[in-house]
């Protein structure tokens, strides 16, 4: 599975939604987030990436193109 | 202003013997018991291996997945039990403003598997592993916060902790509300989901526990010379506790009038009750005098019945010492004897089976009972439910701490 999918499939799973609904324009808020959802969704980004994500980067983090794109290029500075 | 009256419009009951109401009352008067050897964690090393789980809980017929997973077992427990007794009380909350609905549903213990499993992954990965969700999902008053949420109840809410009187407290808080006007509707009783590993080490460890894990069925023996101790169970108990007049137009089915409510503590020991059932009588009798009746009306007691050595004496020696002579001709009956002890839901379901007995005028048993013993001496209604005129019943609660609670009801006509 490439970055989007796992990405797509993690948020899916956490927020009990269609992994269809998951547009790449899609942010957490319209998927009904609130802001525990979203610590949590960092927390298992980070399990999943094996990353560690600043506060202050997750802050920029909106839309679901904003996560696949972070973590991609997290992971080539790697 | 005259105070005003509170009946008993709606059940729910999720416990080791199933979900619902009637499946509960069935295997109750059959005499079935609901404990087993745990399953949700290899009891192994644990010298009591035994306990009462619910086994046919699905919380997703309830609630979406999403909104389960932000909440621990007890707050699961506390939102189906409370949509199980609206739905059986008939009431539609959008005939009401929801600030006159007031959520009374108390835990002993709270979210102590979510404590458990983040404290894992506090030590195993560190303090940035740990989940959001944890202190929403451990605290205790999170049974009544997500079930006024998933209802939209404004009005009254909180949750009371006093270990295994919590839910008969928060029935009798919910007694307190309707009377001073202060909610039409309360959704009042209790939750628990502690059979966990650390609880049980933690009961064990204290010795309260039954030992007999090679015949758990025949554990719980409350009043029994053989019994050696409580056993652990979960689950919850769910009452619509209405205002009468308000209960009365819209013409609901009513289980009973919710008539006294009695508290004292033993301020004795942590765990250990007052040897001469000060506490104990002391809670009767406020229930009795807040009832306005008198003794000659009881004609059926729940017990707390847990089957310890220390409760069972004790509190035989309270009936006693309240009831007298009488004493001896009341039917007393402990449901733990067929589900264990629900702690803090445990006073709530109690009286909901209480109800019962009033609905159908028939007194469940107390089975296991074999060998008597000469310091219980009382109608325990040993092994065989009995058909018994039931008007006014009084429920005991006792709580570790020497919390003790007791409810009276009365059959409404």
């Amino acid at each position: 599975m490439d970055i989007a999918e796992r990405v797509r499939s993690i948020i899916a799973e956490r927020l009990n939604v269609n992994p269809e609904e998951i547009t790449l324009e899609t942010t957490f808020e319209d998927l009904g987030a609130d802001s525990l959802d979203v610590m949590d969704l960092i927390m298992e980004l980070e399990q999943e990436f094996d990353l560690e994500i600043p506060d202050e980067d997750a802050e920029n983090i909106r839309t679901i193109e904003d996560t696949i794109n972070y973590i991609r290029s997290r992971i080539q500075s790697q | 202003m005259p105070p005003k009256r509170a009946v008993i419009t709606g059940l729910s009951l999720i416990t080791p013997l199933g979900v619902g109401v009637e499946e509960n009352w069935r295997k109750l008067l059959k005499g079935e018991s609901g404990i087993g050897r745990i399953t949700s964690f290899d009891p192994g090393g644990f010298s009591t291996q035994i306990g009462g789980e619910v086994k046919d809980f699905n919380y997703e017929d309830y609630m979406d997945k999403r909104e389960a997973r932000r909440m621990d077992r007890f707050a699961q427990f506390s939102v189906a039990a409370a949509n199980m007794a609206l739905t059986d009380a008939g009431l539609d909350l959008k005939e009401l403003n929801p600030e006159e609905v007031a959520v009374m549903i108390g835990s002993g213990i709270g979210g102590i598997s979510t404590w458990e499993e983040q404290h894992r992954i506090f030590l195993e990965r560190g303090p940035n592993r740990v989940s959001p969700f944890f202190i929403p999902m451990l605290i205790a008053n999170m049974g009544a916060s997500n079930t006024a949420i998933a209802l939209g109840a404004t009005g009254p809410n909180y949750a009371i902790v006093s270990a295994c009187a919590s839910g008969a407290h928060s029935i009798g808080e919910a007694l307190r509300l309707i009377r001073e006007g202060r909610a039409k509707v309360v959704i009042a009783g209790g939750s628990e989901a502690s059979i966990t590993p650390l609880t049980l080490a933690g009961f064990c460890a204290m010795k309260a526990l039954s030992t007999r894990n090679e015949e758990p069925e025949k554990a719980s023996r409350p009043f029994d010379a053989k019994r050696d101790g409580f056993v652990l169970s979960e689950g919850a108990g769910v009452v619509i506790v209405e205002e009468l007049e308000f209960a009365k137009k819209r013409g609901a089915r009513i289980y009973g009038e919710l008539i006294g409510y009695g508290m004292s503590c033993d301020a004795y020991h942590i765990t250990a009750p007052e040897p001469n059932g000060r506490g104990a009588i002391l809670c009767m009798e406020s229930a009795l005098q807040d009832a306005g009746i008198s003794k000659e009306e009881v004609d059926y007691i729940n017990a707390h019945g847990t089957s310890t050595q220390l409760n069972d004496i004790t509190e035989t020696i309270a009936i006693k010492s309240v009831f007298g002579e009488r004493a001896y001709k009341i039917p007393i009956s402990s449901t733990k004897s067929m589900i264990g002890h629900l702690l803090g839901a445990a006073g709530a379901v109690e009286f909901i089976v209480s109800l019962l007995c009033i609905r159908d005028n028939i007194v469940h048993p107390t089975i296991n009972y074999e060998y008597p013993d000469p310091q219980c001496d009382l109608d325990y209604v040993p092994n065989k439910a009995r058909e018994a005129k039931v008007n006014v019943i009084l429920s005991n609660s006792f709580g570790f701490g020497g919390h003790n609670a007791t409810l009276i009801a009365r059959r409404f006509e």
